[in-house]
């Protein structure tokens, strides 16, 4: 049986959306063929505002590769608009002379800028702002024109203006009412964003009814009914879309504003549907994504002959993208009679709330400068919900009490399971939490793949972020002394440590048979850690098992996304003299390093090595009186220091020289992550000491000793230890916090969660208070540092572990036999 | 006939790892599991190219070095969530020496 024909007029949003949807429920079904009047593939429309505003490249915005149409085998027109469609013989008929029989018809050919007749309308520099060519055409002129007016203050309007004035044009907004964005805002809020969009340059023309456009070749200026005029070079006509029916029309489907459907987003004609900006449903069009998507994802239902969804209308909300303004409205938000409204005014901060509410319920709502709770009050509004429980409180939010720095953190994470987070997508908290916690996700950009929130327009960005920080953090914050190992085990981490220590086990088939690991030999989240654990707690004793380590550590490299490593030899304290720098341009030289640069950690990469040169390179390298520099590792990384006394004029005590004392001190220590130091010669504290595991800053009277920082996703700033006066107490200390960390750290827990875990009071307790106990620390920590501190690239060098450096090869066998 | 190429002695390949074979055409990663079973599987990560011969191996599974997707050493398939296949080619070992057959996965492939 030969596949039914699918025809999809109009390769935007809609459409596009409506295909997705229906490959993810019968993939097989249809032979799809696409038209699409624009030379692109399908694109994010609503981000041609940020591209004006030269925040994105047209490439960002593109939604459908060419080769996601080929690998789904849904074959492309772009460039080529159906100019007919015939219903009895059920044909499309191409521009390019194309024609193709269908036997379901999909019309998504969204709307047209509705450009106003007025004589002149039709002059070069004349353009509407609807798709890329208009984008292009502004851009344009904006590199040789200066002046610009926008007719038209609603979104688009002043997306435009927006844009154009990030492009260097003088942009004058024309409106024909006194409020901007009337079918959005009212007019306290209207106020505030001409104010702030005054005051970032753009100029605004109210109440003024454009005439005629001017201009002979080119525009020139705009004439308004009250004989005024102003000057323009480019003139944009933002003052509404027409649905683009056209085609529907001289079919014979019936129309009014746009293409009538019923609630399964059927025309007339049962075997054409249409969805999109191009319909009427219910006597509504709508002009923004979400409800669009919300018609695609009935209408695939639908084409997949499952005939179970209904499209009911929808509720809209909208946001302005005009990065600093933050804006949100929803629902009937101009009071009517009989309604009551509640508002909240902070000029001086720039806040304005409004909510219109009718029995007890929301029936519109207005935000300016803090939409926060926009999400909240939209949902209230479409679930209807009698609010008269905390009527009193609702303006300040849905959490409106003694919360300091963490806002929208607890915000969002007080939010329901079914709030809508991202309305493009209609993609509720609970499908991203699940998202993030089922697959493990930690970026945006993963909560993104997995579950398309804010992968449209963007403007929930910001809560997809809280959610995701409020998710892991929970999961992390929550239990971590309860969380087992990893899914081969219901122990913990203290649980195996505890274990390790007083079973004793010292190797890894011991701890799997005695606390009954469920997999035969671990998996890569476990291993790794057992490794790291027995070798802790067992130095000397316990063989390190490569093949339980990370590439990196088990090749000394750092694996880079190509399968090359870099290279990093260790230079104490970052000290180096003319000779080993020309030794490592030697070897640079010698193996053909393709990219070296410095690091943040003071020590000099080399890029791009083969795993096959890495002995003979490091045997070089070894030579020449380097040793590995670990920085690869869940290990002691580097100490880095400051210019120091010798030169500085601020310096106080030998800094560089306890910096290279502590690196001799601790190179070589693996850890449960990684471990950075660094040594200050004063308060300045140029070597960035008070964002270290371990971080010195020299005083006059001694040394300030701090703990617990790191740079990275989330900074933290040290907790100062406690102040000492000799070198040789800072070595005890530091060896002795190293120590107390490798010893009762979880693996891949860094110090700065590690301290915020066991509390400072409990590291002083451990260092400053317990003497004999810091003396015995420090002492394991050296006893274990022997075993430790042996180069591992001149043993590898020297041919240890050779397997791990040389590839099998086809011949060497028939060779030998 | 024989299709079977010796490729190593199973001494070679370290329990619970692997060693990269280099053929003049592509990269063949041989495993060898905790209970002596040995596979191979074409060199790259189905999601970015990751080199699977440098990952873990646990089970009858190897967790890609770049971002951890986990690969069944039998099937070549991704484990869950995520998508996607690896080649797989014939391997045997025979009083301690491995063979692989190249002639064999590309009928299979
Ligand atoms: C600058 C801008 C900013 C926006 N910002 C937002 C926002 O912040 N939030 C929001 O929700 N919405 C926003 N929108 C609206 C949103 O982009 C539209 O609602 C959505 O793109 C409509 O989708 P659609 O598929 O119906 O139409 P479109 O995406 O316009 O797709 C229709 C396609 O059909 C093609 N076509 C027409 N006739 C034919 C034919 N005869 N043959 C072949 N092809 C044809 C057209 O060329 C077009 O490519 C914005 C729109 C613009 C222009
Ligand atoms: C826990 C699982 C995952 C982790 C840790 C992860 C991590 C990463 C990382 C670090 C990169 C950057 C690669 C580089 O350039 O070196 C990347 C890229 C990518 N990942 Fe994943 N990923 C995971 C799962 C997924 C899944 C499930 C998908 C798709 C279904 C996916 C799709 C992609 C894509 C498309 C890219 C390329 C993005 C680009 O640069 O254009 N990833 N991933
Ligand atoms: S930290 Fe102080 S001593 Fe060191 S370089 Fe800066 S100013 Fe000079
Ligand atoms: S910040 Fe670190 S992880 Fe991110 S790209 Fe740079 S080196 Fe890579
Ligand atoms: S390349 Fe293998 S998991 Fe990314």
């Amino acid at each position: 049986m030969s596949k039914q024909k699918l025809i999809l007029i109009g390769n935007g949003m809609a459409g596009i959306r409506t295909v997705e949807e229906l490959l993810k429920l019968e993939p097989e079904m249809y032979e799809i063929t696409v038209f699409g009047a624009e030379p692109h593939p399908n694109y994010n429309r609503i981000m041609l505002s940020p591209v004006l505003a030269g925040e994105k490249t047209i490439d960002d915005i593109v939604l459908n590769s060419r080769d996601w149409y080929a690998e789904k085998g849904i074959s492309l027109h772009t460039g080529d608009p159906v100019v007919e469609i015939d219903r009895i013989s059920r044909q499309v008929k191409t521009a390019s002379g194309n024609t193709l029989s269908y036997d379901r018809l999909l019309l998504a050919t969204g709307s047209n800028p509705f450009i106003i007749p007025v004589p002149g309308h039709e002059l070069p520099g004349v353009v509407g702002f609807r798709d890329i060519r208009d984008v292009e055409m502004m851009l344009e002129s904006a590199r040789q024109h200066k002046k610009a007016v926008v007719i038209g203050g609603g979104l688009l309007g002043l997306e435009a203006a927006n844009g154009l004035m990030k492009n260097g044009m003088d942009v004058t907004v024309v409106h024909l009412m006194d409020i901007l964005m009337e079918r959005q805002l009212d007019k306290p809020a209207a106020e505030l964003l001409k104010a702030s969009l005054a005051e970032s340059g753009m100029n605004f023309l109210m109440q003024a009814e454009t005439a005629e456009i001017l201009g002979d070749d080119r525009v020139r200026g705009v004439r308004f009914k009250d004989g005024s005029e102003i000057e323009a070079d480019l003139v944009v006509m933002a003052v509404g879309i027409r649905p683009n029916t056209e085609l529907a029309q001289q079919a014979g489907l019936h129309c009014e504003r746009g293409v009538v459907v019923n609630d399964t987003l059927q025309t007339f004609d049962p075997r054409i549907y249409a969805v999109g900006e191009c319909v009427q449903h219910r006597n509504s069009c709508y002009g923004l994504v979400a409800p669009l998507f919300e018609q695609a994802k009935v209408c695939a239902n639908h084409l997949a002959m499952l005939g179970y969804g209904r499209y009911e209308g929808s509720v809209t909300s909208t946001k302005l993208k005009v990065t600093g303004i933050d804006l949100f409205s929803a629902g009937e938000f101009n009071e009517g009679e009989g309604d009551e409204t509640l508002v909240l005014q902070d000029p001086a901060q720039g806040i304005y709330k409004k909510l219109v509410i009718k029995d007890n319920r929301i029936k519109g709502a207005v935000m300016y400068g803090d939409t926060m709770d926009g999400t909240w009050y939209f949902q209230l509004l479409r679930e209807e919900t009698d609010i008269s429980g905390f009527r009193n409180t609702i303006l300040f939010g849905q959490h409106d009490l003694g919360d300091a720095g963490h806002g929208d953190e607890t915000r969002v994470a007080m939010l329901s399971d079914d709030a809508e987070i991202c309305g493009c997508n209609g993609v509720c908290k609970g499908d991203i939490v699940n998202a993030i916690t089922s697959k493990g996700l930690f970026t945006l950009d993963e909560v993104r793949t997995h579950t398309k929130a804010s992968a449209s327009c963007g403007s929930c960005t910001g809560l997809v972020e809280s959610l995701l920080a409020s998710t892991v953090g929970e999961g992390y914050a929550a239990a971590p002394s309860k969380k087992a190992v990893c899914a081969c085990t219901e122990h913990s981490h203290d649980e195996v440590i505890q274990a390790i220590r007083t079973a004793p086990l010292k190797s890894m088939r011991d701890l799997f048979d005695y606390l009954n690991w469920k997999t035969p030999d671990g998996c890569s989240s476990c291993r790794p850690a057992l490794n790291y654990y027995l070798l802790a707690n067992w130095p000397g004793e316990y063989q390190d098992d490569a093949q339980s380590r990370f590439i990196n550590e088990r090749a000394h490299g750092n694996i880079q996304k190509d399968g090359t490593y870099s290279v990093v030899p260790r230079m104490f304290g970052g000290l180096c003299t003319a000779n080993d720098l020309r030794s490592i341009a030697d070897v640079a030289d010698k193996y053909q390093v393709p990219e070296m640069k410095v690091t943040g950690g003071q020590r000099i990469d080399l890029f791009g090595v083969k795993k096959e040169q890495l002995p003979s390179m490091w045997k070089d390298l070894t030579a020449a009186g380097f040793v590995s520099g670990h920085a690869y590792g869940k290990a002691m990384r580097t100490v880095k220091t400051c210019a120091g006394k010798t030169w500085c004029r601020f310096g106080t005590q030998n800094s560089t020289g306890l910096g290279v004392q502590l690196e001799e001190l601790t190179w070589g220590s693996w850890m449960p992550h990684k471990f950075k130091l660094a040594v200050s010669g004063c308060p300045r504290n140029c070597a960035e000491a008070t964002i270290k595991d371990f971080g010195v800053v020299c005083v006059d009277s001694g040394y300030e000793l701090h703990i617990g920082g790191n740079g990275g996703i989330k900074v933290r700033v040290t907790d100062l230890l406690c102040k000492v006066e000799t070198e040789a107490e800072v070595v005890e200390y530091c060896g002795a916090f190293t120590q107390l960390y490798r010893e009762e750290a979880h693996y891949l827990e860094r110090t700065a969660p590690w301290v915020e875990r066991v509390s400072l009071g409990y590291v002083k307790q451990r260092i400053l208070e317990d003497e004999a106990g810091r003396k015995a620390l420090f002492e394991r920590f050296q006893y274990g540092q022997q075993f430790a501190q042996i180069d591992p690239w001149r043993a590898r060098a020297e041919g240890a572990e050779a397997h791990e450096f040389t590839p099998l090869s086809i011949n060497r066998m028939r060779v030998a036999s | 006939m024989s299709d079977w190429i010796a490729i190593a002695m199973l001494d070679e390949i370290p329990t619970m790892g692997a060693r990269k074979l280099q053929t003049e055409t592509q990269e063949i990663a041989v495993f060898r599991t905790g209970n002596d079973e040995v596979f191979a599987l074409r060199d790259r990560c189905p999601h970015r190219g990751g080199p699977l011969s440098q990952g873990i191996v646990h089970g009858d599974t190897v967790s890609c070095p770049l971002h951890n997707w986990k690969i069944d050493l039998q099937s070549g398939e991704v484990q869950g969530p995520d998508d996607g296949c690896v080649n797989t080619y014939a391997v045997k070992v025979d009083e301690g020496v491995v063979y692989l057959n190249l002639a064999q996965a590309e009928s299979a492939a």
